[in-house]
Parts: C-alpha cells; structure tokens; sequence
C-alpha cells in the first residue's frame, strides 16, 4: 500500500510551485481578468520551456514520457496558482485524445507542437444539452461537421478543435477540426471567469478528419481522465483558498482578538479543511485508477469530481465571507477564487450529470 | 501510488486468511446488526472471550505489541491488514479494544514492571476486559473538569464520585480511572490516573439506555473506594499525562480500524431497487439517485482517507493530517443515510415492527449515528482540534487554565 508520492514526484511539485510561483501570480490573474483577452500567455511560454507541457508525451513526439500522477501534480499547482492557461482542454482532453485514438500522423503532426506550446487544441465537446456523448446533436457527413459546440474554452486561441459529433451511422465519434477552416463562426460568450475565455463555436459543413479509435466507451474514458485530472486543480484551487482565508483570519481583529480564534470562524475553516481531504482521498485513487488502467475508473473519476466539485464550492464561497466586506471588493482576491471554481466546473460539467454517470456505473 | 500489498503486506494478508479461514466463517449478511466493539449479553462476552484466547494462542493477538509485552512486533499496516481481513468473518465483538489499543500502551509508558507483569498478558489473552473511566457528568469534552476525588488514606487511597459514558463497565473487569488527588492547583496539573477492579462493592455500574434501544454504556458510582498506591498509574499529579497518553492511543486505535462501520451506500442501492417511489422504483428516480450518489462520493473518500492512514503508516510515519476528518465526517454521513434509508423505505420506517429487517436496519443506523458524533470527541471538538492544531489558528481563551480547580 502506497497511496503517496515518490521523492521524484515531490521534486517535480517543488520545481513547479517555483516556477507558476514566479509567473502566475494573483497579481497576473487580475490583471487577466481586465484584459481583453485572458490567456496568461507568458506562463503557458514558460510551462512550455521547462518542458511541461510534454509531460505526459511520448519522448519521440517531443514529450517526456511520464505518467498520470506526474500530470496531476502539474494539475494541482496550475489551479493553486491559477493560471489564466488551458490545463483541461489541451492536457486534460486533447492529448490523450490524440494519444489513445489518433493515427500516428495525427500524434507526430499534433503533439510536438503541443509540447512546445505552439499549438492549442480547444475541446469542443459540450452542447446547450450537456457533455455526455449521448447527448450529442452535431453531426458529420462526408468528413463535413455541421452544429454548435458551447461552451468552449480558448476557442480564440486554438487552432484547432477536438469535436465530439455523430458520424453517419448516428454514433458519437472525436474529430479534429481546423479553427481557421471554412464554416467556422465563434461568438465570445461572457465567462464567470474572465481569465479563460470561453465561446460558442457555429460548423457549417466544416471539413473535419475523425480520430479512428473514438467511440462511446472511449470518449467515456476520456471524460473520466479528464475529471480526475480536474479534480486535482479543483484542490489546488480549494487548497489556496483555504491557506489564503487562515492566513487572514490569523492577522484579522475583532473584539481584542485574531477572529481565527472564534469557533463560528474557525470551524468553518475546519469544514473547508475536511472537505478538501475528501476529494484529495477520491482524486488520488482516481489517478491510481488513472495511471494503472484499473476497471474502477469510471466510479473513480466520478466520485472525485463530486467530492471536487463540493469542496471547491465551499471552500471559494466561504473564502468570500470570512474575508468580510474586503472579501466583496473586486481589488481582492477571494473572487478569483471563486470564478475559478465555476469555471472548473463549466469545463466538464456539473454535479448533476456525473451523480448519474456514477449510478449508472453502480447500479447496472 | 500503488493500491496494492507489497509482497510482505500480501504474504502476512493470506497467512491472516488462512488462519481465519481454519478457524472462523466469512459473513453472508444474514448476520443481525452488532456493534464491532460491544457485547450486548453474558453469553456475547464468553464467545468473544473464547476467541480472544484462541487468537493469542494462535499469535493473533496485540499484534503491535512489542514482543517483551507478550505482543507480536507487528506494523500498525499488519494490524490494519488483520483487521481487513477478521472484519469479514462472523467474529464476536472485539470488547478488548479499550485494554488491547488503550490502557495497555499506556501501562507500558507509564506502568512499573509490576503492573506490566499483572495487566499487559491478561489483557492480551481476554481474561481481563477493560474500561475507560474517564467522562464524568460534569465533565466530557473538558476532561480536565473531572471531580472524582481521590484522597491518600495511609499507604493508600480513597476514591469517590461519579463517571459516565463508560462503554463495556458492565461487563468489564478493571477499569483506567482519572481522578482530581488535588483541587489546590489548575485543573491539569491536579490528577493521578489509577488502575481498579470493577468487582469491588465500591464501585457500582448501571447500564444506561441509549436512543437506539441498546444499553453499551454505563454510569459508574465510586463510594470509598479503597485502593493501595500501587494502583496508582504514573506519578502522583501526573494524571493529565498519562491521559493524554492513553487518549493518543484511542485516536490511534480508531484510525486503524474500520473506515467506515455501518451501511454502505451499495445498501441503499439495493434498498431503492426494492421500493418504489412515485410510482416507479425509487431507483429511478433522480432526487433518489442524486442522494446515493452523493453518499457514495462521500463514503469513498472516507474509505480512500484510511488508505493514505495506512500509506504513513506502511512508510513507518505517524498517521498524518489527513487522519483527522474521518471522526468528523463519518458521524454525519451515517446519519444522513440512516434517514435516508428510513424515508426510502417509506411511511413504514417509523413504526415497523423489528421483523422488517430492512426497516429496522435503517432506524438503528439512523438510532446510533449520533453517538458516533459524541463519542471520542464531539464534532465541535474534532473542528477546534483541525482548525488550532492542522491549521495553526489561535486557540480558544481559557479561562481557567491557571486558576486553581477548588476556585473555579
């Protein structure tokens, strides 16, 4: 039994805590939300160069050829810091889309550039009925997509999509689109969170090649990696929060006292805190689960992000409030916080859809 | 990250296995809803008793215990893997889990080698059972509060008061008792913990009745109870010591064992499949659905929780920060889905007769989760411990803490 991590893998958080430390500080993360455009480039730059945005490539497509866990830890300082980057779309879904279903030539036309962080492939696979493959309405014919794919995230960005539509038999199938092909539209959609921008994309007979190997069960599999990983930026995020309120309870008086000493305040922070240990227990058997391919990644991924998904919006709202008025003010930083976890959240879905993935797995 | 036995982790599991399958029956779920830890009868106790003896013939028995102490040398990783293993046999209640985890560490600290000869190898072999006389009624959370008094009477000691909430007193044989020998000084710095015989006619337990119908735990009435000083456990005064001694060793003990006691949300799977709800098998309904959703979420994280216990513990460390929320979680989740289960299970719930195995199964779970939540540290507790002790908060104002005890 061991359900911790190797010195290497603490190496790496170590090198990477330094790294989005010196970057993608909250300062960058307001500026982000006041830019025009939200994209944290200059970060996304130096993940590229110290290599790890191929962290989990394969060495001959210019990755380094690691694994799930090493991917995660990369997943929970990116949403420690949050990052104005696009950790799930690219990392979380586009990779191991190419990896598992991709030709060869897909893999080495796609994946270096990735690594080097000049290509970013948006995940259109969501529509206005949700992100399970059944509940896809796009639809290919003779390599040509038609539909609308929402929301998208750094769509602006992109230079290509990952699409999930229905091939000709009515089968939800992954293809890759080129952003700047004919038949595109993308409208700007208003984001909780400004720093990751988001969009509606319109196909109209867009030329698209498929992913060979996708198919219901894949694009399940896919959407469960993705959760996992997600859950563990979820934590860094919830993590932050929490270490950002304690931090403030500690120095904040009232009455002759830090409030951090009053129970109504400090077992709030002890709430956050449980909360946040839960979901780190379901995530790190979900990227067991991930990286050993055990059977139970569907009910892995699927509590993960529950238990995710409640921490992070405890956590961020309760940041909010013990923050006081100050906590209210757009100059702070609670809200960051609290943007982000919605946008983690739009980003593979709400609770609702995976409460029923998970019965579906348990109960059938 | 790996989720499976290393290669002596997994030879000491089948070994476990194997011997528990010479000498006990796997569980088939037929079995009547018990407690892990308490006897409800006479008859209970002698079948936990026998095999408590069979286990220490055998060399299952105080596993941790270092070999000096009659114990195996065990790693707390092999007494969790025996654990895993026992719990999945027909097995009667462990009621030595307070002399085995709790006062027997504790004597090895603190005790003389007399009182390590006479209490460490009974304990182990079951003749013994021991209770924790701690809680008092005018005192719990604040344990330091405690009014027993003991007083010295020649070479020896005079005991009166009152403890409660003392599991097992009626069936036990000696008991770990806390009492104030000084109230002229703060209340830590004026106990002395002792060591006593429940079978003296001072001491008189009476069951108490719980909400659930059962009666696991007591109050217990000291009168004059007269001891010699070789009862005592650990220098004069220095009872709060020898507590926090053997109150490290409880939190120890149940962060070992089972995560989660209790229903499993699978039950309750099989319970909505078996009503309907609306009309329809309650299975399919989405509220009921989103419920049981959510206690699974919650149940595995907890299960998850004891495996990164069990990761510190394999690695030789302390059970780290991690251990902490599993009280305070697993309290609440059993009293939601107690609830659950009895509204799943319909109008019924309520009135049913015991013969409704379903129903009355959901109405105990529901009936003893709050003792879960008192128990070994209230919730607010567990909140104050996380919040000054993992988070570096400021502690509570004491008031008390160097005013003398008789002046509070």
């Amino acid at each position: 039994m061991n359900f911790g991590f190797s010195d290497e893998q603490d190496t790496i958080r170590e090198t990477l805590t330094r790294l989005l430390g010196d970057h993608a500080t909250l300062a960058v993360a307001h500026d982000r939300l006041e830019a025009a455009e939200g994209f944290d480039t200059a970060t996304w730059a130096a993940l590229a160069e110290g290599g790890w945005l191929g962290l989990a490539i394969a060495e001959e497509d210019g990755g380094s050829g690691m694994g799930a866990v090493e991917l995660a830890i990369l997943a929970e300082e990116i949403g420690r810091s949050l990052a104005a980057v696009p950790f799930a779309p690219v990392l979380g879904l586009a990779v191991p889309a190419i990896q598992t279903m991709g030709t060869q030539a897909q893999q080495k036309s796609l994946l270096p550039g990735i690594a080097e962080g000049r290509t970013i492939i948006a995940a259109a696979l969501c529509e206005t009925g949700g992100l399970a493959p059944g509940k896809v309405t796009a639809q290919v014919a003779q390599d040509r997509l038609s539909g609308t794919k929402t929301p998208v995230f750094f769509a602006a960005e992109a230079s290509h999509a990952l699409v999930a539509a229905k091939d000709e038999g009515g089968t939800p199938r992954l293809w890759l689109a080129d952003l700047s092909g004919p038949g595109v539209t993308i409208r700007a959609l208003d984001p909780i969170d400004g720093t990751r921008p988001a969009a509606e994309i319109g196909f109209e007979g867009t030329p698209v090649e498929p992913l060979p190997g996708s198919d219901p069960a894949a694009i399940g599999a896919l959407l469960d990696g993705a959760a996992v990983l997600a859950a563990f930026e979820q934590i860094g995020l919830a993590g932050r929060a929490l270490a950002l309120t304690t931090a403030y309870v500690r120095e904040r008086q009232a009455f002759g006292r830090p409030i951090g000493s009053f129970q109504a305040v400090k077992h709030r922070l002890a709430d956050m805190f449980a909360k946040i240990e839960l979901a780190r227990s379901n995530a790190f058997f979900g990227v067991w689960a991930l990286a050993s391919k055990d059977g139970r990644l569907p009910e892995a991924a699927a509590v993960a992000r529950l238990t995710a998904l409640d921490a992070v919006q405890f956590a961020t709202e309760e940041t909010i409030q013990l923050h006081g008025g100050i906590g209210f003010t757009w100059a702070a930083d609670p809200h960051l916080f609290l943007r982000r976890g919605w946008q983690l959240k739009a980003e593979l879905g709400p609770a609702d859809a995976w409460r029923d993935r998970l019965l579906g797995n348990l109960a059938s | 990250m790996d989720f499976s036995d290393n290669p002596e982790e997994a030879a000491f599991r089948a070994r476990a296995r194997a011997w528990l399958d010479a000498n006990a029956t796997v569980r088939d779920g037929s079995e009547k809803v018990q407690d892990h830890f308490m006897a409800r009868d006479a008859a209970e106790v002698a079948r936990a008793r026998d095999w408590q003896a069979r286990k220490a013939k055998a060399g299952w028995a105080g596993l941790t215990w270092p070999r000096e102490f009659g114990g195996q040398g065990a790693t707390p990783i092999e007494q969790v893997i025996w654990n895993q293993e026992e719990g999945r046999y027909a097995v009667p209640p462990n009621v030595f889990l307070i002399g085995i985890g709790l006062v027997g560490p504790t004597v090895m600290i603190h005790g003389t080698e007399d009182q390590k000869k006479t209490v460490l190898p009974r304990a182990l072999t079951g003749e013994d059972i021991w209770c924790q006389l701690f809680s008092e009624p005018a005192a719990g959370s604040d344990l330091a509060g405690i009014r027993t008094r003991a007083r010295r009477d020649g070479d020896g000691w005079v005991i009166s008061g009152q403890k409660v909430w003392t599991s097992g007193a009626h069936y036990s044989t000696h008991g770990i008792l806390l009492a104030r020998s000084n109230p002229q000084v703060p209340k830590h710095k004026g106990l002395t913990m002792f060591l006593v015989e429940l079978s003296d006619p001072a001491i008189e337990a009476r069951p108490i009745r719980q909400i659930s119908g059962g009666a696991s735990f007591n109050e217990v009435f000291i009168d004059n109870l007269r001891v010699p000083d070789s009862a005592r456990l650990g220098g004069e005064s220095e009872g709060w010591k020898v507590a926090l001694t053997t109150l490290m060793n409880e939190r120890f003990s149940i962060s070992i064992g089972r995560a989660t006691g209790g229903a499993r949300a699978e039950d309750l799977i099989a319970l909505a499949r078996r009503v309907e709800r609306n009309g329809r098998p309650a299975i399919e309904d989405g509220e009921v659905r989103a419920r049981i959703a959510d206690f699974t979420a919650r149940q595995r994280g907890l299960e998850f929780t004891s495996y990164r216990v069990m990761t510190s513990l394999s690695r030789g460390e302390a059970p780290g920060e991690e251990g902490s929320i599993g009280k305070l979680l697993l309290g609440r989740l059993r009293q939601e889905m107690g609830a659950f289960g009895m509204e799943l299970a319909g109008t019924a719930a309520g009135i049913s007769a015991a013969a409704q195995d379903d129903v009355a199964r959901w109405r105990n779970e529901y009936l003893t989760a709050p003792g879960n939540r008192i128990a070994g540290g209230s919730d607010e507790i567990q909140r104050t411990i996380i919040g000054e002790r993992i988070l570096g908060l400021p502690p509570e104002i004491r008031v008390d803490k160097d005013v003398a005890f008789s002046e509070l």
